[in-house]
């Protein structure tokens, strides 16, 4: 772990002095430092493109005074720096006469390993892999005109230094592999994209030439999108197939749920706690504790131990996911759900791996019910409009269902619907439950962060597809 | 205050001197400044304030063909060193790219205009508070506005960026930005939306007033929304979805996704791939621009390109690597555009919301349905009908499809561009759409 203060001109108690000083009249607020380790390796048009690697050290300064937040971060780790920062909270909250809140849960679970895979992999190990990726797919099939791959992996190291010295750390390790191919056909271009990741070192994603099954995902993909046909415009039933396809629960109604926009009365979802906002057989859970996932944590942004928890419930409502500064403010407590990008961020209520559970149908049994919709496989990106609860997402592997059979692979559509009431519309949920293959990152106010999702298939009565055939 | 050039000059031709010594044979390197400091707004209170100070340095060395870079936020010597001498040590073991290189020398800046770009005037947290209370005031005059979110922030920063040809240069450049957030409610739908003013100099931004009050207007606007059915309709993108067209057409046009085969632009040049009457130029020299520069990420000098000249495709975005791999030279355009823009059109707003008796004027869209391998875009969107001129209602939760090379071919743009972003669109319609709703 990281010495945040031997390079500099300031002691273990000097710090704690500052910190103590500046937070004295708050109710809240932290030392957050962070180290962070990064490399990315690319393959790209028969060449490594690029090799970077980045260091980046520094702190953030936080002071909470009832609903305001002061904030103020530097890279130079000194004492005149520090007491900069300290000086522009205290005039932020000038008249700040709150009692801090010393209380924190302390827990001694740990989700993943300290190492830094960085160091695990040897640059020309990873460069062999590349390279072995791209002859292969190229010698695959003469279709391939474009092939990159990618390696990104890191080491965070933070420690949070609240009022009084007291002091958590945590190392979270996190890589990802990633390969992405185009095909050309009579003229027409496809891609096709895949990914595996999580916070352990890359051999353990890559044993057995794993690297290979990463490629004839890709591949696949790309190929059924060479044959695909306009998707159709309009309302319909769609089936979403299990593990990835759950960024429709992230968008649809994850963000809503995130305290922020909820004690703002922001979100849709602000005044409909311990209604049904779901399906009977609909549960979701946000859950930081999984083993190695890309969205777990040990402690959250704040020094939170992170926890399992349960959002929606058989359809009604139960928790909105919190941090420290909307917790204390919704008269709750922190779900360990604080995070923030890095030192530069303020903290926010964010996701974790966010889940729809299991219920007892089959994908077969979803597809045989439909007359007309689409089987949708696998999607790229998503979004959401809080306030009005629409949220969109696009599929990259989508085929339509024409009386109980899946029918032609369709193109690339946009899928919209209303989060508060998506859920409702879910007819059947499947007992194939799949967690993602770890690739997720969640965009909020400018901030990314790792999350993960997972469902089973499930069957949506009414859903508006985004296509170009009326 | 941010870091004055001298300061940074100095790092850079340490960093620069120390990779030669190492053991590169070429190298270059960015390093960076920049003070930023936001005051935020919620229902007419303080809601957070925010100071963030951030020094980076990017380093890239060369050995002959082969290339590796380093970045980090901690410029002490002792750690640039460590850095370095890793940059060097990975260098080493990349393989060869005949195409990686420093520009050609010839190509290099020689001079840097005076654009305007800084101001350096500072605004005390209280005078950001002062201008969050009048606009805050303005954005919740109307009663329906049941929630106002309002930043102000002010950023300067400074660079030099030099590589081991002799080249080092720099400047500072400063931002300032209001943005108001409105939430409007009644009995049938709660509504965001916003409006944001950024500029390099203080006394351009947009009066709190206004600001707030055009924030108000469009999220009341958008109340009691409609759906539509699903129909093949023209459709008006309003200026702030506009330039996203350029956008997209900007990444396709870059000489990285030409080069690698992967845009729907690839060997378009001299083509029509616009419709007739439609200019687009590149300027980087515009006073007080948001996108303005004198060079290049790479230190290349930088002149006003006409993109596309009468529905013509004239030119792609190049950068000396992609450039090298196309036979072509570099224009200056590593890292993007500068101020890139629509010329007007021939028709005013009123006749082209006449031009139809039935329109879909779309104000937001969400998502990423843009695909610039093949041109296929869709994506969510929230908008207005407009009957016969006249918006009628607000409609929402539809789709909006279609394929580029089909869309910029039916392009007609009114002649109403301003320049209120670094990427700049009058008012567009595309004919034949296709709407996916109800």
């Amino acid at each position: 772990m990281s010495n945040f203060f031997n390079k500099s001109d300031l002691t273990r108690n000097d710090v704690d002095n500052i910190v103590s000083d500046t937070l004295k009249n708050c109710d809240d607020g932290e030392l957050y430092l962070e180290d962070t380790k990064s490399e990315s390796i690319l393959l790209d048009d028969n060449k490594i493109k690029s090799s970077n690697y980045n260091s980046d050290l520094g702190f953030g300064l936080r002071a909470i005074s009832g609903e305001i937040v002061a904030y103020s971060h530097s890279n130079e780790i000194s004492k005149e720096s520090l007491k900069n920062s300290s000086a522009s909270l205290k005039s932020t909250l000038k008249s700040s006469s709150g009692s801090y809140n010393h209380k924190i849960l302390k827990s001694n679970k740990k989700f993943y390993d300290d190492i830094n895979p960085i160091d695990q992999k040897t640059l020309n190990s990873k460069i062999e892999i590349l390279n072995k990726v791209n002859d292969f797919l190229r010698k695959k099939d003469s279709k391939v005109k474009q092939v990159t791959a990618s390696f990104s992996g890191e080491q965070k190291s933070i420690e949070i230094i609240r009022s009084g010295g007291e002091s958590l750390i945590d190392n979270r390790p996190l890589v990802r592999f990633n390969v992405s191919v185009m095909l050309e056909k009579n003229g027409r271009k496809e891609t096709g994209v895949y990914g595996i990741g999580g916070r352990q070192s890359y051999d353990d994603y890559l044993n057995n030439d794993n690297w290979q099954n990463v490629c004839e995902e890709a591949f696949r993909i790309a190929s059924v999108n060479l044959e695909s046909k306009p998707a159709p415009a309009g309302e319909m039933k769609v089936v979403l197939g299990p593990g990835w396809p759950a960024i429709l629960i992230h968008e649809a109604v994850g963000h809503g749920l995130e305290g922020d926009f909820n004690r703002k009365k922001t979100s849709a979802f602000h005044d409909l706690m311990g209604q049904k906002v779901a399906s009977e057989g609909v549960t979701i859970v946000d859950d930081g504790t999984i083993d190695k996932r890309r969205g777990s944590l040990t402690i959250d942004d704040e020094g939170t131990p992170t926890e399992r928890t349960v959002l929606i419930e058989n359809g009604i409502l139960k928790n909105f996911m919190q941090d420290r500064l909307n917790a204390r403010l919704m008269n709750t407590r922190s779900t360990g759900s604080g995070r923030r990008e890095s030192y530069k961020h303020i903290v926010l209520p964010r996701m974790r791996n966010t889940m729809m559970l299991s219920g007892n149908q089959t994908q077969e049994e979803m597809i045989k019910s439909v007359d007309k919709g689409i089987f949708a496989v696998s999607f790229g990106g998503g979004q959401v409009d809080i306030t009005s609860g629409k949220f969109v997402f696009n599929c990259t592997e989508a085929y339509e269902i024409i009386n109980g059979k899946i029918g032609s692979p369709i193109k690339g559509a946009t899928l919209i619907g209303d989060g508060p009431s998506i859920l409702k519309e879910v007819s059947m949920v499947g007992n194939d439950m799949m967690l993602d293959p770890g690739i997720g990152t969640c965009g909020k106010a400018g901030q990314g962060v790792p999350v993960g999702v997972a469902q089973p298939s499930i069957l949506i009565d009414k859903m508006t597809v985004g296509g170009t055939k009326l | 205050m941010v870091k004055d050039q001298n300061y940074l000059e100095k790092k850079a031709s340490y960093c620069l001197d120390l990779s030669k010594k190492l053991g590169a044979t070429n190298a270059s390197v960015i390093v960076s400044n920049s003070i930023s400091e936001t005051v935020n707004f919620r229902n007419k209170k303080l809601d957070e304030s925010n100071r963030s100070d951030n020094l980076g340095i990017e380093i890239t060395t060369y050995i002959n063909k082969k290339k590796s870079s380093i970045s980090s936020s901690n410029l002490l010597d002792d750690n640039i060193k460590i850095l370095i001498d890793k940059c060097v040590e990975t260098t080493k073991n990349t393989p060869e790219d005949e195409f990686n290189s420093l520009p050609d020398k010839d190509l290099l800046a020689s001079e840097i205009k005076d654009l305007n770009l800084f101001d350096n005037t500072h605004l005390e947290n209280d005078k950001k508070i002062e201008y969050l209370n009048q606009l805050e005031d303005s954005a919740s005059s109307d009663e329906r506005i049941v929630n106002t979110e309002s930043s102000f922030s002010e950023d300067k920063s400074s660079f030099i960026l030099a590589n081991s040809m002799g080249f080092c240069k720099g400047y500072k450049s400063s931002s300032f930005t209001a943005t108001s957030v409105t939430v409007a409610k009644n009995d049938k739908s709660m509504e965001r939306d916003y409006e944001y003013s950024s500029k390099c100099h203080l006394q351009d931004i947009k009066s709190p007033k206004d600001l707030g009050k055009l924030a108000a207007k469009l999220a009341t606007n958008k109340l009691s929304p409609k759906k539509i059915g699903s129909e093949k309709i023209s459709i008006i993108f309003d200026k702030r979805i506009a330039k996203g067209m350029l956008s997209t057409f900007a990444n396709a046009i870059s000489s990285s996704a030409i080069s690698r085969g992967t845009s729907f632009l690839k060997d378009k040049i001299n083509e029509k791939i616009f419709s007739d009457n439609i200019n687009v130029y590149d300027k980087p020299d515009i006073l007080k621009g948001l996108g303005s520069k004198s060079f290049d990420l790479e230190g290349v000098k930088t002149s006003t390109l006409k993109l596309v000249e009468d529905g013509i495709l004239k030119y792609y975005l190049v950068d000396t690597y992609n450039g090298k791999k196309l036979n072509l030279k570099s224009n200056g355009r590593c890292g993007g555009t500068s101020n890139l823009y629509f010329e007007n059109g021939k028709i005013s707003f009123k006749d082209l919301i006449n031009s139809n008796s039935r329109i879909l004027y779309v104000t937001e869209t969400i998502g990423h349905g843009s695909n610039l391998v093949t041109g296929d875009y869709s994506v969510g969107a929230t908008g207005f009908l407009i009957e016969n001129g006249e918006f009628k209602y607000p409609i929402n939760e539809f789709t909006i499809a279609g394929n580029f090379k089909d869309m910029f071919q039916n392009i007609t743009l009114a002649n109403d561009l301003d320049f209120e972003y670094s990427t700049n669109s009058p008012t567009m319609m595309i004919e034949g759409m296709v709407v996916a709703g109800k």
